[in-house]
């Protein structure tokens, strides 16, 4: 049967309501198994050498102390990862990440690795390690590392996407442009013009969970790898590659997962895990500590932004420009390009264009965080956005309505919208009581507007229905948010039956079709897609075999409210047949009853937020403290409200972190100040208000309850909310994030010496 | 590595003086654990003090009050008598790491962690306390401001442990309090901090007065100009104006990554003007 995936309007009975989740009770009691609770009998502990320099060549590396040390099972270096990726070379930088093969790129780079009988053993065994190094000289600052006369950090690179082959290296490994429409045309037809540039340092995703596997390599090729991901298959398929496996020899199970926001979707110390398990014979327990996670994990890019945008006096956006560089750590990505792409996504624009540089730099490989890229771009643009109102004499809210992107739009990176939510978002807004509550002196008010794309992907479900009744439903997209609540409520609604019937896991590779990771927002949408699916292939069977039990034909059934019914008044003294029923007597109707789904979710509905912040400055101290939040976000449709809200929540939460203290700090020396909790400044309760939160419906077209992914986009307008509510409140636009106390106090004293 | 967990101050401080590798002292262990863990120190000796009668006991005395060596920060902001003479001491004391950590943490060990950031030090200097020092050698007792002599590093010899802190009685018309700045609400480590210590006389005026800042020098810095100026004033504009300038000239700051030179100057100079308006306010001045 052909699955049609285009949304139907209908009424609800599960989806919409907010019951509680399934794995809740055991995360309040501690029982959950997180990364590291898995153990095996046997299990060594590895511990990875990690390079103190922040460039340097590995001239050598001497292990015989090591190896010779009581309790050491295994010593490895880059020799025991052979280059197997052929010419991938996406791969090749995720296997010079997992271990340094020629030369030390970043503080924290891993050179070396143990297996031991204990922690205590493995520390020692690695300060009997001894690398000699040739340190080179090192840069760490987005603008400087684009500079001609920098060093170089790989002198192979040479800049994509310019019209001619550059002939000398440089650290930008990539140009990408996006636009439409003539932007000097544009700004010749302007009345006004606002013109800054900005710098938003790097941060952490933050995840409370450190990374941690267990990996067991069998002497018959098979192997077992138990990992916090938010992509089992992705790592099969990375560790697989790497490691010279067969992809379905390696059987891969996600743990639970104490947050990932797009830091857990490649491997980082799996591989080195695996191939200590490999040397050694046994499993190997792999935990990274917090200093090992912001120093050798994936932050975001550090990035520097230039914006300009003119309109006419009525109001009118007349052109649009940015050049956005985003550092990548030391290996090419493509993180200014999708900045350029969501820069100017919430506009209608006749003239846009933005250009993208890929920067590198001696710092940890950049990774995906939460709409990565979009909170840096938005930041730059709406303080323009803001500043650009004032100049006309326009309120702020007013304004983006008059610019805003509507169905039928060219967006800005290409496409053409559908029917999208900026508008709503904004109107609510205009509406909402928060933007009409007084303010104290010292207290500012900011809005702004975020965009982000929403992805769908491969995607592949079970759902079987056991002989008691009860729905097992097996999902290869892991549980980052509660996706397994939501997609139960959506077993639940297709088949009609009660939520506590349904009961979803997540199943391991081994179990399931290839799953694309939980990014992108795409856990619900995709995963709802796919069970949407196999619990109709489900419910074919099912009346398949009602009408096998009343002996009819099966076209004369039809499924309602969960149960099997004969349809028309010739079957009239038929009672219809529950789905319980139907399972209780399967095994003589044809056996066990399940419903399969695999397909790739096309259309995930793009995704827009505005959000209104107040902010009280404190003038002596440059202290801010963040006093109210409301986020407006559109969600298509919000399968279970409460953690709808919660996704939009934690997107402002990190966002106010990112907008006010957390960075990474760096010394002369290339290395990293602030590996902790303690001095890598994330918010801790008492530092937020309660975030109120508005969810709208807009559906999405290819959905067939209209939803669109949620996580992401919350997190994209907080950096410019805040940035535009301090600049309120004190009167003085802050260009630099985080805006922590001292560069406040410094804006202002500046300010003040005029 | 060996632990031992002593019951009399002689036999610590004997332990302590025969020790021949690194040797620790063990109270709450909120610093020496997490030193421990990062891989900072590895001690070969660790001594627990928790069990050494009357090291654990918070005493009013003639004198004042005597607070054990041993006593967790939180037991402090239980204590009505000594949150009634010394607020400031006490609200330090409860500004250190979370809940949790109160629990266990101690001003002693506050002080001999020598951290200048120390939150519960700048208070201690301003209310003029004492350190108790059992050694080799016999019992003596210094002024907190002492102890440290820059960071990490402390003025105890070999084999010698504070048992004590002591706080004077409270006259009439006493105060004292402790503000610090951090960028966020809580768990956070000061990035200057500023504690002042004021009586007044009959007629509402500063009789005597201390002001010491924290995280402004490689120690925690005793400004004796900005008590100085405090003095005779009923704390008008013009007085404070003057504190903020002494106390941000008295600073020795450096840049790191919890702030800046300029920002902990400035902040050092507020500070200690707020805390000094808090103070004020305690003893009941207008």
């Amino acid at each position: 049967m052909n699955f049609d995936p285009r949304f139907s309007g209908r009424k609800f009975a599960s989806v919409g309501t907010r019951p509680i989740r399934p794995d809740g009770i055991d995360k309040v009691t501690g029982r959950a198994r997180y990364g590291a609770d898995f153990n095996m009998a046997g299990q060594l502990v590895g511990r990875i050498l990690r390079s103190p320099h922040a460039h340097a060549v590995i001239k050598s590396i001497d292990t015989s102390k090591a190896e010779k040390l009581a309790g050491v099972k295994a010593v490895i270096t880059a020799k025991d990862l052979p280059d197997l990726t052929d010419g991938d070379a996406a791969m090749y930088d995720i296997l010079d990440n997992s271990m340094a093969r020629k030369k030390a790129l970043y503080d924290g780079h891993a050179v070396a690795a143990v297996a031991a009988i204990d922690a205590r053993t493995a520390r020692q065994a690695l300060k009997l390690i001894e690398v000699d190094y040739e340190v080179l000289p090192h840069i760490t600052d987005v603008d400087e590392a684009a500079h001609h006369h920098a060093p170089l950090i790989n002198d192979q690179v040479y800049t994509e996407g310019l019209e001619e082959k550059p002939a000398k290296p440089s650290n930008i490994t990539k140009r990408t442009q996006f636009g439409h429409g003539d932007v000097h045309k544009g700004f010749a037809e302007a009345d006004f013009v606002v013109e800054r540039s900005f710098k938003t340092e790097q941060t952490h995703q933050g995840y409370i969970e450190p990374h941690a596997c267990v990996a067991s390599v069998n002497a018959d090729g098979t192997a077992d790898l138990w990992v916090c991901t938010q992509g089992h298959f992705v790592y099969r398929q990375h560790c697989a590659q790497l490691l010279g496996l067969e992809a379905s020899k390696l059987r891969v199970t996600s743990s639970e997962i104490g947050g990932g926001f797009g830091g857990k979707t490649h491997v980082w110390a799996e591989p080195v895990a695996l191939a200590l398990s490999r040397k050694a014979g046994r499993p190997v327990k792999l935990v990274m500590t917090r200093d090992e996670v912001f120093r050798a994990s994936g932050p975001t890019s550090a990035t520097s932004i230039d914006v300009k945008i003119g309109a006419r006096k009525d109001g009118t956006i007349t052109a649009a420009e940015a050049t956005l560089r985003y550092s990548c750590g030391p290996y090419a990505g493509s993180w200014a390009e999708i900045g350029a792409m969501t820069a100017f996504a919430c506009y209608k624009l006749e003239n846009v264009k933005t250009v993208g540089y890929e920067v590198l730099v001696n710092r940890p490989k950049t990774a995906a965080y939460r709409a990565p890229s979009a909170p840096m771009a938005a930041f730059a643009v709406e303080s323009v956005v803001d500043e650009l109102a004032k100049e006309l004499g326009m309120d702020a809210v007013d304004f983006r309505i008059k610019n805003a992107a509507q169905e039928g739009t060219r967006s800005s990176y290409g496409p053409v919208y559908g029917p999208i939510g900026i508008g709503p978002t904004l109107e609510a807004v205009k509406n909402h009581p928060h933007m009409k509550a007084p303010l104290k002196a010292n207290q500012g008010r900011g809005m702004a507007c975020g965009f982000w794309f929403n992805f769908g992907g491969q995607t592949c479900t079970d759902l079987n229905i056991g002989m008691d009744g009860s729905v097992s439903l097996a999902v290869g997209t892991v549980d980052v948010g509660g996706s397994r609540a939501s997609l139960s409520l959506v077993a639940a609604e297709e088949l009609g039956i009660d939520y506590s019937q349904v009961k979803a896991i997540v199943a391991d590779t081994s179990s399931l079709g290839y799953n694309d990771m939980t990014d992108g927002s795409r856990g619900t949408f995709s995963s709802s897609m796919a069970t949407i699916s196999a619990a109709r292939n489900a419910i074919k069977i099912l009346r398949e075999r009602a009408a096998q039990t009343w002996d009819i034909p099966v076209e004369d059934v039809v499924w309602e409210k969960g149960h099997a019914i004969a349809k028309g008044e010739k079957y009239g003294n038929l009672s219809p047949l529950s789905l319980k029923e139907i399972a209780a007597s399967s095994g003589k109707t044809g056996g066990p009853i399940a419903g399969h789904s695999e397909l790739v979710a096309d259309g995930a509905g793009v995704s827009f937020a505005t959000h209104i912040c107040d902010v009280e400055v404190d003038p002596e101290t440059g202290s801010t403290r963040v006093i109210r939040y409301t986020v407006v976000q559109d969600a298509g449709k919000a399968v279970h409200p409460t953690y709808v809200e919660g996704q939009y929540q934690g997107g402002a939460a990190q966002g106010i972190g990112w907008a006010l203290n957390e960075e990474y700090i760096y010394g002369k020396d290339g290395r990293l100040q602030n590996a902790g909790f303690l001095d890598y400044r994330i918010p801790v309760c008492s530092d937020l208000p309660m975030i109120d939160t508005q969810i709208l419906e807009i559906p999405n077209p290819n959905h067939p309850y209209g939803v669109r992914g949620v996580g992401e986009t919350s997190i994209v307008p907080p950096l410019a909310a805040i940035a535009n509510a301090v600049s309120n409140a004190v009167g003085v636009r802050m260009t630099h994030i985080p805006m922590s106390p001292p560069r406040i106090l410094a804006a202002l004293d500046a300010e003040r010496e005029g | 590595m060996r632990y031992i967990r002593p019951l009399s101050i002689e036999d610590a401080v004997g332990e302590l003086a025969k020790a021949v590798g690194p040797a620790a002292i063990l109270a709450g262990g909120s610093d020496l654990l997490v030193r421990m863990k990062g891989g900072f120190i590895e001690p070969e000796l660790i001594v627990d003090i928790k069990r050494i009668g009357g090291l654990s006991d918070v005493t009013e005395t003639a004198d004042g009050f005597r607070i054990g060596a041993a006593v967790p920060c939180a037991v402090l902001g239980e204590n009505k008598a000594l949150r009634k003479a010394w607020p400031g001491v006490v609200e330090a004391a409860n500004l250190i790491g979370s809940k949790q950590v109160q629990g266990r943490c101690t001003i002693t060990g506050n002080l001999c962690n020598a951290s200048p950031a120390a939150d519960s030090v700048p208070a201690l200097v301003a209310a003029g306390a004492k350190a108790v020092i059992a050694g080799p050698s016999g019992k003596r007792t210094i002024a907190v401001e002492t102890v440290p002599t820059g960071p990490g590093r402390t003025s105890l010899a070999k084999g010698e442990i504070i048992e004590a802190i002591l706080l004077d009685k409270r006259p009439d018309h006493a105060g004292d309090a402790y503000l610090r700045f951090i960028p966020r609400t809580e768990m956070d480590i000061a990035v200057v901090s500023a504690g002042v210590n004021l009586t007044l006389d009959d007629h509402g005026a500063i009789k005597t007065a201390r002001v010491a800042l924290g995280a402004a020098a490689p120690t925690v810095l005793l400004v004796e100009e900005a008590g100085q100026v405090l003095v005779g004033s009923k704390l008008d504009e013009a007085t404070l104006e003057r504190l903020a300038k002494i106390c941000s000239g008295a600073c020795r700051p450096i840049d790191d990554k919890r702030g800046t030179i300029e920002f902990r100057r400035k902040v050092a100079g507020v500070l200690a003007q707020r805390a000094a308006a808090i103070a004020y306010k305690r003893v009941g001045g207008k």
